[in-house]
């Protein structure tokens, strides 16, 4: 049954929802048309007149072997973030679930990482990591491991993997932990009465209950690799060694305000744009499908 | 088939013991119920037999075998949950055939189980839906079948018709009765409500604040209560508690010490020509029999139940009342059967 309200004033409604769409219009539409017709001209080097291209900056775009690389880096980051942190939030979720004493005091441990902004978080990381002061990069090398993210790619994916990971294992943890206790135990207590074991609970009762969670998780997770990832990158590596970092939401950044090539960068942002569209739809329309109730 | 064994079991809640102690022998096909007021411990007590929760002391036998250490899957049990607890997500066939799966049966005989248990349990239109699309009353009859299906030694029952509406509840009642008969399974039963007890137990085990008060045949702990705590809870109304002596031929009664005559057995007959002097309060007639409140001469509350055909007396009008004093139970002062 669909709730109604009924305003007497005609005016009300719109005064009332004025304030979001004021918001949205000046954080989003506004910029993302101001990106679209910035992504038609390029500038000259001085900066001095714009000249209109058309579509020439997409072109030159998917022309070009760097950013088609940062396309794969884009998918490779996301993915391991995404997987890693909700997988091991996941983990903690269910740990945390079956303790009942101090749990309350877990809980709020957990969610610390998630107050710390993304830069900070990168610093963090950075200090730990650092190959000549880091504590950690020490430690990898008493055991004959030689850590030098500023050199070797694929350490400094790991490296910003890692650190924009742990940021949203907090908030996924979070929804984890709540959505098991929405969980009846006595649905748990039957399949154990109904003999399956801790791990076939897990995966045939427990995991297809949690899925709404999980799938919500997924698109806020997905988002967030694509773009509040853009802190943790620029302290830790500033999208290096040789690009092996820069993924797109970065590449904007770096081509736009150091490169100072503004229409590329309004293309890239037009094509980030419609990007989070196709993934946004993609997920609701396939996997929501997919979720239990 | 297995008989169960309780030898002084206890459980404690961090330092609360809330079951004190409680011994218990269930015959193989028999149905036990445990009945008591809400939070004495029964739930408490059947979780242990299913092994959710831990045994403080004590030892459960199912069959020939100690099974304090084991988990709920090896101890051949099944058991209805109060909020039924189906697996939301899975169709019905799949929340019965879940057990069977995991116990590898093979297929073409996990299909012939339930659908066998579907048939006995009128389940077969719905096999295909989820619980969410069942009435309380189908899901009720889901978590049976669920329970049948594994062909079980113990089927366990923790309030399994408290969440349906009284009519169903009689009718599931009488159903539980038939099926546990027809599979020749112990059962082990929880309840609060001392009419379910009365009609589903070969004998019950009353509780009382984490100790089994007595257990016995629904009629003779009626007829004979071990304690004035068993002569309250179980029928309705309850048992006329009188603190002033009405015995031919007795003294006065011990302190604290009472006794104790059920409504029925009481009849009115004209003032001055029973036992003793009554005065009538009001009347609640219920068709079959009518319930007449009064007070006794010495003051104290009483109830006589009295056929539903007889003119009711007018309220405030004094009458007798005829008691043969074979039916009078004396109580001492700690609540437990005296003799005197
Ligand atoms: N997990 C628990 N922790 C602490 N106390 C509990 C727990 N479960 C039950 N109790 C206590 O044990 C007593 C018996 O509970 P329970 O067996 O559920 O009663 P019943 O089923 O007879 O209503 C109650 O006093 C209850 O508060
Ligand atoms: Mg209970």
């Amino acid at each position: 049954m669909e709730k109604r309200v009924v305003f007497n004033n005609r005016w009300l409604p719109y005064l009332l929802v004025a304030p979001q769409l004021l918001v949205t219009f000046v954080f989003f539409f506004w910029p993302a048309g101001q990106a679209i017709y910035q992504s038609a001209f390029i500038p000259d080097p001085f900066g001095l007149k714009t000249q209109f291209v058309g579509l020439g900056n997409f072109e030159y775009l998917f022309g070009n072997r760097y950013y088609l690389e940062s396309f794969s880096t884009t998918a490779i980051f996301s993915v391991l973030v995404t997987v890693s942190s909700m997988s091991f939030a996941l983990w903690l979720a269910v740990l945390a679930d079956r303790v009942i004493k101090g749990s309350s005091a877990y809980r709020t441990l957990l969610i610390w990482p998630y107050a710390v902004a993304p830069a900070i978080a990168g610093v963090l990381w950075l200090f730990m990591f650092n190959p000549f002061t880091g504590i950690i990069a020490w430690m990898l090398f008493q055991v004959g491991y030689v850590w030098n993210h500023n050199l070797d790619g694929g350490q400094a994916m790991a490296l910003v993997v890692a650190a924009s990971a742990w940021k949203q294992i907090s908030y996924n943890f979070l929804f984890f932990l709540a959505g098991l206790q929405a969980i009846p135990k006595s649905v748990i207590e039957a399949a154990a009465i109904d003999g399956a074991s801790f791990w076939r609970r897990f995966w045939t009762i427990i995991f297809p209950l949690l899925s709404p969670t999980t799938f919500f998780l997924l698109v806020v997770n997905v988002i967030y690799a694509f773009f509040d990832t853009f802190g943790v990158i620029h302290t830790i590596t500033q999208g290096g060694p040789q690009q092996s970092t820069t993924i797109l939401v970065y590449k904007v950044f770096a081509d736009g305000f150091v490169g100072q090539d503004l229409g590329s960068s309004a293309a890239q942002s037009v094509v980030l744009l419609v990007l989070v569209g196709i993934l946004t739809v993609v997920q609701f329309r396939f996997i929501e499908r997919r979720v239990h109730y | 088939m297995a008989e169960i064994r309780l030898e002084a079991i206890k459980k404690n809640y961090g330092r609360t013991e809330v079951i004190h102690g409680i011994d218990a022998e269930i015959s193989d096909g028999e149905f036990i119920v445990i009945v008591g007021p809400s939070g004495c411990g029964k739930s408490t007590l059947l979780r242990m037999v299913a092994g959710l929760e831990t045994i403080t002391s004590g030892d459960i036998h199912i069959g020939d075998r100690i099974v304090n250490d084991l988990e709920p899957r090896e101890r051949d049990i099944a058991m209805v949950f109060q909020n039924y607890a189906l697996y939301p997500h899975m169709s019905v066939f799949d929340n019965m055939a879940y057990g069977l799966k995991i116990a590898k049966v093979p297929k073409a005989e996990i299909d012939s189980r339930v659908q066998e248990a579907a048939r006995m349990l009128e389940l077969e239109p719905y096999l295909d839906r989820k619980p969410r699309q069942l009435s309380g009353g189908q899901r009720q009859r889901v978590a049976m079948g669920r329970a049948i299906v594994r062909k079980p030694a113990v089927f366990l029952f923790d309030e399994p018709l408290s969440n349906l509406d009284a009519k169903l509840r009689v009718q599931m009642r009488l159903e539980i009765k038939a099926l546990q008969r027809k599979l020749g399974v112990t059962a082990m039963y929880v309840t609060h409500d001392q009419v379910e007890a009365m009609t589903l137990a070969d004998r019950m085990i009353v509780m009382n604040a984490g100790v089994a008060e007595q257990v016995g045949a629904p009629l003779d702990v009626y007829a004979n209560p071990a304690s004035l705590f068993v002569a309250g809870f179980i029928g309705s109304p309850p048992m006329n508690v009188l603190s002033h002596e009405i015995r031919p031929g007795r003294e006065k009664l011990d302190p604290g010490a009472v006794i104790g005559i059920r409504p029925e057995h009481i009849d009115l007959v004209a003032p001055g020509a029973g036992l003793i002097d009554f005065d009538v309060a009001f009347c609640e007639p219920l068709g079959a029999e009518t319930l007449v409140h009064g007070v006794t001469a010495a003051g104290d509350k009483l109830v006589v139940r009295i056929d539903g055909a007889v003119t009711l007396p007018a309220d405030g009008v004094p009458m007798g009342l005829a008691i043969d004093p074979a039916h009078i139970l004396a109580f001492d002062a700690s609540g437990r059967r005296s003799e005197v």
